[in-house]
């Protein structure tokens, strides 16, 4: 199917090279994203009224207090010198100390992120299953009624806001029932069984938005597919269906599927935040909208980092994947 | 009589008129029967937590931070019932001759969790620390009153202050002035308290452990506590509802059925002396109109926010920041009544018909926005022009509180009337929020903080009521009782007028019955 230059392209150089390539030209394009990202965060932060000594003092501060604590904390200082210290110091690996807590950065997040890391992924590996299930079952029956009900079902649930899905689990499973906890109770004495029930509720709220959104698009590709003249063809060479789906339709849909999977991996991380609040789920979503609101720049900027980095990361594995998959996109 | 005695007639006529030593017998320590059930380990839902959390009893800010102070640490006096009055509690006497030097005897053989003995040297690290601006403590306004602080022996403290205040003792209740260990800098939970802590992450939870040697016998009777925070009110009750936590604070009025509905659940109302003010600054026009000021306080109908904002948790307020059931409530003062007419005739002599005034509110003075709403439409009646400006929660405080012509306040409730006068209408105070300054007012705040009769304090205190009611630019429509829910297994819990949860010291109080 290659035509000559593109195999001639793939002979002077292999496959595996252009990937490499890929990535590089990626990390280098994500480092500058980085900082630029950080330099937007740490101008837009330095526009919201008060700052962090303010916040902490609170209601009572007086003026000669918050300027002591100002200069305890270097807040005193002009803000390109501050910011300038930052970026050296996390090029050396060193996120700061939070202004709050008054203890490492590294130590906050490290308590947060395997939270955040864990709800994210039991909830994908759930709804990747679930949603490519729906959504290859659902372009294979284009117009019949599963379709139907399948289409109903996923577009009725991506336009229902989480926080609603969220209380009603809780009041049915937690209230009424008295199945769940309704709170996420994740201590380092929990078992696997409770912390599993534990994440049961917030990991239902947040499937069901997601696994919405990528069943949608699983069954927009392979609907996509499955019109091509090369399936026609398949079928009347007499290729078993259930083969033509897996091993013709799916290499050729993956790219898009891929890259719906990894927008909602990075949603999963870092979007999570009203699960959070509902469930009080100590992840990364809630303590940076808790470094925004007391100001507590070097905390919300390893916070930020780690999102904008997770969803750089995402994308280009979803890139890789999807090159991989398809010849065409290799040279 | 040569002691100053902190206690109230009753105390007295029961006790004799003995030493403030033999009277330490009823302070802190429990003379009623104490119960001997043991066990139970429970969880606690508060209202916020964040990274700020601490430790640090001189930065505790909020109701979670109080609750928190209060398991881990003691004070060397405290409030123990709703007659707020203080009773002795590290310190075993406190006594003065002049209510300007203070004299404090430690109670002996108390120990701080790892052991080490309680001695006068803790005492003067921890209330001199508050003076440190680098510790930035939330009572170094108070703290600046103290102007020496010297132990005297192993067990003796003396506290001498700038100027006379008989409320010294009220003052060493609160949850910032509780003690912390010599020496540390930034305290690490090693307190007397009841509790000792297990595990502290801040936004995330505190776990604390039934401290066997507390300094009261029979004290704690839970084993084990755990605090957590969930902001979200909606999900906070139904923690409780299902039962993964048993008591939380924070309950809105309009839950209050759906916690009643439950048989394992009840509700306790606190009134408090807590309250959303309505800031008129004097020195801005036209809030420093008096008429205009007199206006808006008779076009406030008290009624319909007690009913329809509160739901009926609440107590209306009379303009004056002491409530009814707090001490020297002054009954005379005759109640502002809504009164449309008078507050038109108020309006078109100060001339300011139809004129248009940006008021500002925030979700952060809680009940303000819809105050603001309420305002807006009385005002419309009496030919007041009112834009509503609702402000985020987030920054209120230091960019819009006060900053304004009007703008919502909210004080949380303080232990006693010379604190809430001081911190709120004297006219040098920092949140002199409507920058009046009355100096008769002023004269008698000095006056009756260094006054020991009781009698001559509440003549004081009723002048000062009613000179705030008459002449400040602020109109306090309501007192907002504050409501917790809780499993009814959790046994022992009454209602201290200082805050939620028994004024944050119930975790030493209750006990879990099957």
């Amino acid at each position: 199917m290659a035509s000559p230059a593109s195999s001639r392209a793939s002979s002077s150089r292999p496959a595996w090279l252009g990937v490499v390539m890929l990535i590089a030209r990626r990390m280098a394009a994500a480092l500058l994203t980085l900082f630029l990202v950080s330099a937007v965060i740490f101008t837009i932060s330095g526009l919201l009224p008060g700052d962090a000594a303010q916040e902490i003092l609170g209601q009572s501060a007086t003026p000669e207090q918050v300027a002591a604590l100002r200069h305890e904390m270097g807040l005193d200082r002009p803000g390109p010198v501050r910011y300038y210290e930052w970026l050296r110091a996390m090029a050396a690996g060193d996120p700061g100390k939070s202004y709050v807590a008054n203890m490492p950065v590294q130590d906050i997040i490290s308590d947060r992120l395997p939270n955040s890391l864990m709800l994210a992924g039991i909830t994908a590996l759930v709804s990747v299953v679930v949603a490519l299930t729906i959504g290859i079952a659902g372009a294979i029956n284009r117009g019949g009624r599963i379709d139907k009900v399948l289409n109903i079902i996923t577009l009725s649930l991506v336009a229902t806001p989480e926080f609603l899905i969220a209380t009603l689990g809780v009041l049915l499973f937690s209230v009424k029932l008295l199945w769940l906890p309704s709170i996420a109770m994740i201590g380092k004495d929990a078992s696997w069984g409770e912390m599993l029930r534990s994440l049961a509720l917030p990991m239902l709220s947040l499937a069901f938005v997601v696994i919405a959104q990528m069943a949608r698009m699983t069954r927009a590709a392979v609907a996509d597919q499955l019109d091509r003249p090369y399936v026609e063809m398949a079928r009347l060479k007499g290729v078993p269906f259930r083969r033509i789906v897996l091993f013709h339709v799916m290499p050729n849909a993956i790219g898009p599927v891929v890259n719906a999977i990894a927008l909602s991996l990075s949603y999963l991380l870092g979007g999570a935040l009203v699960v959070e609040t509902i469930f009080n789920f100590p992840g990364l979503a809630s303590l940076m909208v808790n470094a925004v609101t007391s100001r507590d720049m070097p905390l919300l900027q390893s916070c930020a980092m780690i999102f904008c980095g997770a969803y750089l990361a995402l994308m280009l594995v979803a890139d890789v994947i999807a090159i991989l998959a398809n010849p065409r996109l290799r040279a | 009589m040569s002691g100053y005695s902190p206690f109230s007639r009753r105390d007295l006529i029961g006790a004799g008129l003995a030493g403030a030593g033999m009277l330490a017998l009823d302070g802190c320590s429990p003379g009623r029967k104490a119960r001997t059930t043991r066990g139970g380990s429970i969880r606690v839902a508060t209202q916020s937590s964040s990274t700020s959390d601490t430790l640090d009893p001189a930065k505790a800010s909020n109701s979670t931070d109080y609750t928190r102070q209060f398991l881990l640490y003691s004070g060397l006096t405290c409030i123990e019932d709703d007659t707020l009055v203080p009773r002795p509690a590290l310190a075993e006497t406190f006594e003065s001759d002049d209510r300007i030097t203070w004299r404090f005897d430690l109670r002996r053989g108390v120990h701080f969790h790892d052991g080490k003995e309680l001695t006068s040297e803790d005492v003067v690290h921890s209330l001199l620390r508050h003076k440190d601006p680098a510790v930035g403590s939330k009572m170094s306004a108070i703290a600046a009153q103290f102007a020496e602080v010297r132990s005297e022996g192993r067990y003796g403290v003396i506290l001498r202050l700038t100027s006379a205040n008989a409320d010294l003792p009220a003052l060493l209740a609160q949850p910032h002035m509780l003690i912390v260990k010599a020496g540390q800098a930034h305290p690490d939970g090693t307190g007397t308290g009841p509790f000792r802590l297990a595990e502290f992450k801040p936004g995330v939870r505190t776990v604390a452990l039934r401290n066997p040697e507390y300094w009261v016998p029979g004290r704690p009777r839970l084993e084990r506590i755990e605090m957590i925070a969930i902001p979200d009110e909606v999900s906070r009750i139904n923690a409780l509802l299902s039962g993964d936590v048993q008591i939380v604070n924070g309950v809105n009025p309009r839950s209050v059925r759906r916690i009643a509905a439950d048989p394992g659940c009840r509700t306790m109302v606190t009134p408090s002396s807590q309250y959303t003010n309505l800031i008129m600054r004097r020195d801005s026009m036209p809030t420093g109109n008096p008429d205009f000021v007199q206006a808006v306080k008779l076009m406030i109908d008290r009624p319909l926010i007690h009913r329809a904002i509160f739901r009926g948790y609440a107590t209306i307020g009379n303009d004056q920041p002491i409530a009814p059931f707090q001490p020297y409530f002054n009954a005379g003062i005759p109640q502002t009544l809504l009164d449309t007419d008078k507050a038109r005739w108020h309006v078109q002599r100060s001339g300011l018909t139809g004129v248009r005034l940006p008021l500002y509110c925030s979700t952060a003075a809680e009940g303000s926005v819809d105050m603001a709403s309420i305002l807006q439409e009385y005002g419309s009646r009496v030919g007041l022009n009112f834009a509503v400006n609702r402000m985020p929660a987030d920054g209120y405080w230091s960019t819009h509180w006060m900053r304004h012509p009007m703008s919502f306040g909210n004080a949380t409730p303080r232990p006693t009337a010379d604190l809430i006068f001081s911190l709120f209408y004297e006219s040098g105070a920092e949140w002199n929020e409507s920058g009046w300054k009355d100096e008769r007012f002023d004269r008698l705040l000095v006056e009756a903080r260094g006054e020991a009769d009781r009698a001559r304090r509440g003549e004081l205190y009723g002048e000062m009521q009613q000179i705030v009611h008459d002449r400040c630019g602020v109109a306090i429509p309501a007192f907002i009782s504050l409501i917790d829910g809780f499993d009814s297994r959790l046994k022992g819990l009454r209602p201290i007028p200082l805050g939620a949860f028994m004024g944050y010291r119930f975790a030493e109080h209750v006990w879990w019955e099957d």
